[in-house]
């Protein structure tokens, strides 16, 4: 029998009479879903009306127009006139590491230290963190967990976001090892005269280039470990970057401006890894370059300030377009610390009206993360073979006026999209009686 | 031309036997005992045949100065000489007065700070740390007077007197209020007679300098202690037996008839002086900081004098791309500008006195004057700012800044006209006392000379300085050769090529030459030698240098700037999708026509002749945004250093070249709320601007709007992340009591004045301010009780809603507004029922403790419940989508969108009391309109053209000119830093021009490499 479920049933609200702590991990579905009559972005650019959407088994098995609907017991979800889009990713976060950002007891993504490769975020994440359900009801289904502090970080891991815990939740293990580029520039304290601070001696440029050395001869020792597999002597550091050399994972290197940004791209070519820069605001100024030795760009946020007071008053906003008519995989991202990261889409949605188009500026939120993050093989995109991470809504889901979600499925398994917010918005609604 | 014997020929050991006398050419004080033998003097000089510059465009040739014990009896061309006058002839040579500088710490013991350290988390210090009957903040240091703790330095002197100066008066640069300065010369005589007057000025800053006290911490605090000290002084003339003995209220009062200097340092704060001083009737004389030409109306229309530095910004090395990419044009500009910024003043018409302060090395400043000259200076004018303008200024022109009889004997001895490249200072003279500056260059030794070796041999030496010369005989060779005037040594080799040399020394008597020597053989030699002809003086460059292109002044003094102030015009907007935020809601295809600034008619197919017409084919046009709670454009933000800090107002410290301006109308934004922060319970007065790109501060202000008051509940007030909290409150139990407490004070206060307000019959009322201390702090507080004054209130949970709504309910007053009240929607009955409005963010939660029940629904749900909502920015970043945050509404609660776009114009417009002008499109309001090629409310949407007052302040269209106008003066001025660098010039490192971001410290948002979130003293809340 045919399960056919209204929109209106499946929206939060209808559940949101239950606490957040009921709000349960779905469970896996068995079998054929149906998603149909939606207007299907893929993710790969292209837009399909009218299409149907066939899950078997939590992954995506079919996509067109008038596929036929077996009349057995299968889901099927009308979506008419909805808009149908691959799960959002947010592609570099301390989503789970931190609840609430002024206490330090909620904090556990700056390890003390400098060189902590093997320090890995996914053992703190907590899946059960508050922030995670409100990323869920815009349309964010998966973000990497990434650790913060001294100069190597630690390795950061890719997590679903319906999960009972982080083992439940790993989606993709140690992806990447994370990078802190020592700042290259002369950058003076406006306050260091009224703080009293006394400026370290010397050129701040000297000083980055020094970190850097450091940086780099650790590299180079750990690379000489790992091409001898019997060690008297077993060092974690230098096991934990092993992946970086055979290119299972990748090095993250956080930084901005171009001097940095170029030493991130030979750091590519010395060691041979796959190397991407996070953050990269200055990135519009060498895309072509590292188009050239395929780097690829995370944003950090397209609501920003431009860098100096001289910028284009639109130039953040711009940048997307530059990284995509150079033909650099890039992501968009939004690490905002006030929103929790629910505006991704709206991110995406100002790069659209900055020279990306709709479509495009979708891709940099989905396949454009995934192909970064190494997880496309099963998620970024609507493709058959690929998981079913699927978000359902009213309108275009960048632009907030229309940006409603009202269904989503991780490996096609239909999330309860309930969240702390809706159950408030609930609870006082009830008591004043509105509607 | 050596024909009068000793001082005239200036020779260095000469000089030494006169300063060995020196000490004796003032009479010495008599009751100072004598060990010895007395020496008393009555030295007269004649200096004749000079240029003698009397003043500032006075000039004599050939004239005489007569001067007698340290004191100008003549300077004229008939002059009668005495017989007991020493003779100085000063052929060729210029005598000019010698300059004064006002804004000198000469002769004063360094200033001692306290280390820094600074911790943000360490406690407050309250009072001032100053032992005795001294007033309460330690930064009015008004009992400091100078000329107590003055002393002779002649090792400091020197320098001074090297550049030209013969007195300085001297302060102690420490502290709001810095006592007097002392006037005294550059003699190295004893103090006694040097001082020529024990106070001269007052001094007073808007640094708190060595004060280790928490108050003030922020400019608003200190503009607001400087009010509040000239308020008290005033009131402690008729109420000491209230105060007791108040040493510093008293100093205050005692300095007040001196002249006052301010020093302001910067063009806004020069206009900030000025503006306290027209308060209390005082007119400051000004310390600018070299960047007036910036603002040159502005700073005419203080009607100061001015005291100018010549610290110009020097050069930096840009060579390397990505270094200068980091420089903003602003500094680059500056760079290029500002040796001109005299010339502006003199221009203008302003008064200045210059002063050798701020540099680093008093030896530019000739250098850098001259430079000025290159700009367009006059030298006369030069001159007077060195001079009469000082003197007239301190009104000791009776006594020093010219060459007139009865003066001080301060003057200078010149090669030439004073400011030319070539000419060199030869002698400073100081109260009838010589002091040597440049000895070589009284008789210049280049010249030939001949050379008679043991009467026989001839050579003919061509000395071209005092350390070079060539001698000519059948081969010309280098000789080695120096002269100190006194003492020739000759050193030449036979013949070229020879390896021999010929040493000879000798002593040079007034140009005849003679000594001994020896030849290549070693046998002695006697020698002579005599001037044959003196080389012809080297010709001054021509004093204008051609500048070459330079840049323009705009406003503000940036790369998207105005050339010229921009002026209303009319302007009819044809055809657009028009959302009113009136009853009318959206109406289509509609023309909005603007006249002289106003909204003048909204319709179809209107027409006007005058009018520029500008197409809103579909385009939308919306009121401009209203933000009200923003921290744009102010220099501080936060005075934290008290619980109640109602006296400091937003007002007193804004910065209209805030780029952020610029930035959040290309967002549409048209008017902003600039508000204190939240670091304490009772914060400062808040400002309402319009955003009028270009405008000076009061252009600003958004005129005769009601004034507001920021307060705040909550984390931030009771310090919840500093480690040690030693202000009151540390609890939401202590804030509402710093509540009640203020404001009962605030009654009390205002009965003393209601009963001393005593009627006089016909004559009206006794000022209550004779016997009541006037309290600022209090006064805005009574302007609240008396509704003339509105709060804005900063808070989040429920408890503390309701705690501070029922305060309000005491003692009588509503809280006009509830900042960020995050969760309003749990108390919003409560909230209606007292009648205050919400302005809120749509969806910012979990940055800290009070915000974990924050929720996107919240302005949803008030809205719904009858509150009038708007939605704020409280960040320079997110005030650029204020339009997309209200459209967040629209996602989570579902309202409809027209309700959403009033929550950022009409409905803050009504919390902030300006609904008559601003908000919504009516005919009769302020022309503040937004053009967008989008809904407003969507993602998509862009301003494309944003006016005030009928004025397109930002123009899509206009941005990509000036942009690209930037990149090529960048360009310009990149190329011209490094042609700089080739010349030789030195230059700095490349600097990134930091930019300093006032936010509330409320939360984290990134705003870019580039900038530094301010962090006003106490405000340690960011997390």
């Amino acid at each position: 029998m045919k399960k056919i479920f209204s929109l209106i049933l499946a929206t939060g609200f209808a559940v949101s009479a239950l606490a957040q702590e009921t709000v349960y991990p779905a469970k896996a579905y068995k079998g054929l879903l149906f998603i149909k009559n939606g207007i299907v972005h893929t993710g790969t650019g292209e837009v399909i009306e009218g299409a149907t959407i066939q899950v078997r088994d939590g992954k995506i098995e079919k996509i067109a127009k008038d596929l036929p609907i077996p009349a057995d017991d299968v889901k099927v979800f009308d979506v008419k006139g909805k808009h149908v889009y691959p799960g959002l990713i947010l592609a570099n976060s301390i989503l789970g590491l931190s609840e609430i950002s002024a206490v330090r007891a909620t904090a556990d993504f700056k390890e003390l230290g400098e060189f902590n490769p093997s320090i890995r975020s996914i053992v703190a994440y907590n899946s059960d963190s508050k922030v995670i359900n409100t990323l869920r009801s815009n349309g964010i289904l998966l973000a990497s967990v990434d650790p913060q502090g001294g100069l190597i970080s630690g390795s950061s891991s890719v997590v679903q976001l319906d999960a009972w815990n982080w083992e439940d939740a790993v989606y993709k293990m140690d992806n990447a090892i994370h990078l802190n580029m020592p700042e290259l520039m002369n950058r003076p304290n406006p306050y260091a005269e009224f703080l009293g601070l006394t400026t370290p001696p010397g050129d701040p440029l000297k000083r980055g280039l020094e970190q850097l050395g450091r940086i780099k001869a650790f590299f180079k020792e750990a690379k000489a470990y790992a091409a001898e597999t019997n060690h008297s002597a077993t060092n974690l550091r230098y096991e934990a970057v092993k992946g970086l050399f055979n290119k299972s994972q990748k090095l993250f290197v956080h930084c901005d401006i171009v001097r940095e940004m170029l030493i991130a791209v030979d750091f590519a070519r010395e060691f041979g890894m796959d190397v991407v820069l996070v953050g990269a605001s200055e990135s519009f100024q060498i895309a072509p370059l590292l188009k050239a030795n395929n780097i690829a760009v995370i944003l950090g946020q397209m609501h920003s300030l431009p860098t100096s007071a001289d910028d284009d008053v639109d130039q953040p906003y711009k940048t997307p377009a530059v990284l995509q008519n150079a033909g650099v995989l890039f992501a968009i991202n939004d690490d905002d610390g006030n929103t929790r990261s629910r505006n991704l889409a709206f991110n995406a949605g100002t790069a659209a009206a900055y020279g990306l188009t709709k479509e495009q500026a979708l891709q940099a939120i989905t396949l454009n993360a995934a192909k970064i993050l190494g997880i496309a093989d099963k998620a970024g995109s609507l493709e058959p073979g690929k998981d079913a991470n699927i978000v359902i809504s009213e309108g275009d889901i960048l632009d907030m006026r229309s940006s409603v979600i009202t269904l989503a499925f991780i490996q096609g398994r239909q999330l309860d999209l309930t969240d702390k917010h809706k159950q408030l918005n609930e609870r006082y609604m009830l008591k004043y009686g509105l509607k | 031309m050596r024909k009068f014997p000793r001082l005239a020929s200036g020779r260095k050991w000469q000089v030494l036997l006169a300063l060995v006398l020196s000490a004796t050419i003032v009479q010495a004080q008599p009751t100072f005992p004598v060990n010895g033998i007395a020496d008393p003097k009555q030295t007269t000089y004649a200096f004749i045949h000079a240029t003698v510059v009397v003043s500032p465009g006075t000039s004599l040739q050939n004239a005489t100065l007569l001067v007698k014990e340290g004191k100008i009896i003549a300077a004229g061309t008939s002059v009668s000489i005495p017989r007991d006058a020493m003779l100085v002839d000063c052929k060729g040579k210029f005598i000019y007065p010698s300059f004064i500088d006002i804004y000198s710490d000469y002769g004063l013991p360094p200033i001692e700070r306290a280390t820094r350290g600074f911790n943000w988390g360490a406690p407050a210090q309250f009072n001032s740390n100053q032992k005795g009957a001294y007033g309460w903040n330690q930064a009015i240091r008004t009992t400091v007077d100078a000329v107590t703790s003055f002393s002779a330095d002649d090792a400091k002197a020197k320098p001074l007197r090297d550049i030209g100066f013969g007195t300085v008066l001297s302060h102690v640069k420490d502290g709001i209020a810095r006592g007097t300065g002392v006037l005294a010369t550059l003699s190295d005589e004893k103090e006694n007679k040097t001082i020529l007057r024990e106070q001269a000025a007052a001094f007073y800053s808007f640094s708190k300098g060595s004060s280790t006290q928490s108050y003030p911490g922020s400019l608003m605090g200190t503009i607001a202690l400087l009010r509040q000290t000239f308020l008290d002084a005033k009131w402690y003339q008729n109420n000491a037996e209230k105060e007791g003995v108040n040493l510093s209220l008293q100093a205050f009062n005692k300095n007040r008839s001196l002249p006052q200097v301010f020093d302001a340092n910067d063009k806004w704060a020069d206009l900030r002086a000025d503006n306290i001083g027209d308060e209390f009737g005082v007119q400051f004389i000004i310390k600018g900081g070299g960047n007036e030409y910036q603002r040159i109306n502005d700073i005419k229309a203080s009607k100061a004098t001015y005291i100018l530095t010549l610290n110009y910004p020097q050069a930096m090395d840009v060579e390397d791309p990505a270094d200068a990419r980091f420089v903003a044009l602003s500094d680059m500009k500056h760079w290029e500008l500002a040796p001109g910024n005299l010339a502006a003043f003199e221009k203008a018409g302003i008064p200045f006195c210059l002063s050798a302060a701020d540099l680093k090395d008093s030896k530019q400043f000739l250098t850098n004057l001259r430079k000025a000259l290159d700009y367009g200076l006059s030298e006369t004018k030069a001159l007077e700012a060195l001079t009469k303008t000082p003197a007239t200024t301190l009104g000791v022109y009776n006594q020093v800044g010219s060459l007139e009889a009865g003066k001080l004997a301060n003057f200078l001895i010149t090669s030439g006209p004073v400011f030319d490249d070539k000419t060199v200072i030869l002698q400073n003279w100081v109260q009838g006392e010589q002091y040597l500056v440049n000895n070589d260059g009284w008789s210049p030794v280049a010249g030939q000379y001949e050379l008679t070796l043991n009467n026989t041999n001839k050579y003919t030496l061509d000395v071209k300085s005092t350390s070079s010369a060539k001698l000519i005989s059948k081969d010309t060779v280098d000789a080695k050769f120096s002269t100190d005037g006194k003492i020739v040594r000759i050193n030449f080799p036979e013949s070229k090529g020879s390896k021999k040399n010929i040493r000879l020394s000798g002593i040079d008597n007034d140009g005849i030459w003679q000594g001994t020597g020896d030849d290549i053989a070693g046998n002695k030699i006697l020698w002579t030698g005599k001037l044959l002809k003196s080389a012809a003086p080297p010709p001054d460059t021509a004093r204008k240098k051609p500048l070459g292109e330079i840049g323009k002044v705009t406003y503000p003094f940036n790369g998207f700037g105005f050339d010229s102030l921009p002026a209303a015009k009319n302007l009819l907007i044809k055809n657009a999708t028009v959302w009113t935020s009136e009853a009318e809601g959206k109406l289509e295809g509609t023309d909005v026509l603007v006249k002289n600034g106003k909204i003048a008619a909204i319709g179809k197919n209107l027409a006007a002749a005058d009018a520029v017409i500008i197409d809103g084919t579909g385009k939308h046009l919306s009121p401009g945004i209203i933000d009200e709670h923003s921290h744009i454009a102010a220099v501080s933000i936060n005075e934290g250093a008290q619980s109640v800090t109602s006296e400091v107002r937003i007002a007193d410290n804004l910065n209209p070249e805030d780029i952020n301006i610029y930035r959040q109308l290309s967002g549409g934004v048209t008017t902003s709320h600039i508000l204190h922060g939240s670091a304490n319970t009772i914060g400062g007065q808040t400002q309402l601007i319009k955003l009028r790109w270009g405008a000076n501060a009061e252009g600003l202000k958004f005129a005769g709007a009601d004034p507001f008051i920021k307060f705040a509940l909550g984390e931030n007030v009771k310090r919840s992340s500093a480690q040690q909290n030693n202000r009151f409150p540390d609890t939401r139990m202590g804030v509402e009591e710093v509540l009640a407490d203020a404001f009962t004070r605030a009654r009390d206060y205002e009965k003393a004045i209601k009963a001393a307000s005593v009627s006089t019959g016909k004559k009206g009322t006794v000022d209550p301010f004779n016997t009541v201390r006037r309290d600022l702090e209090l006064d805005a507080l009574v302007e609240i009780l008396n509704k003339k004054r509105f709060i804005t209130c900063h808070s989040y949970v429920q408890s503390e809603i309701i705690a501070a709504l029922l305060v309000g309910d005491r003692f009588g007053f509503q809280f006009n507004t509830l900042t960020h009240i995050l969760e309003g929607y749990k108390v919003a009955d409560i909230i209606k029922a007292h009648g205050a409005n919400a302005s809120t963010f749509s969806d910012w939660w979990a940055y800290k403790m009070e915000v974990v029940d924050a929720i996107p629904y919240n302005a949803g749900i008030m809205y719904k419940m009858g509150i009038n909502v708007a939605i704020n920015s409280d960040d320079a970043e997110m005030a650029r989508r204020l339009n997309q945050e209200a459209a967040k509404i629209v996602k989570y609660s579902g309202i409809p969108e027209e309700e959403a776009l009033k929550m950022v114009t009409i409905n803050p417009a009504k919390m902030l009391h300006v609904d008559n002008r601003v908000g919504s499109i009516k005919v009769g309001k302020d022309a503040d309109l937004v053009l967008w090629c989008d809904n407003p409310l969507s993602i998509y949407a862009k301003s494309e053209k944003t006016i005030v007052d009928g004025i397109v302040y930002f123009d899509r269209e206009r941005d990509r000119q000036l942009a690209a106008t930037l990149r090529a003066e960048r360009n310009r001025l990149v190329q011209k830093m490094m042609g700089e660098k080739k010349a030789g010039a030195p230059v700095a490192p490349a600097r990134a021009s930091m930019e300093i971001m006032q936010t509330c410290s409320e939360h984290y948002h990134k705003h870019g490499l580039l900038v530094v979130d301010a962090i006003d003293y106490d405000n340690n809340q960011s997390n």
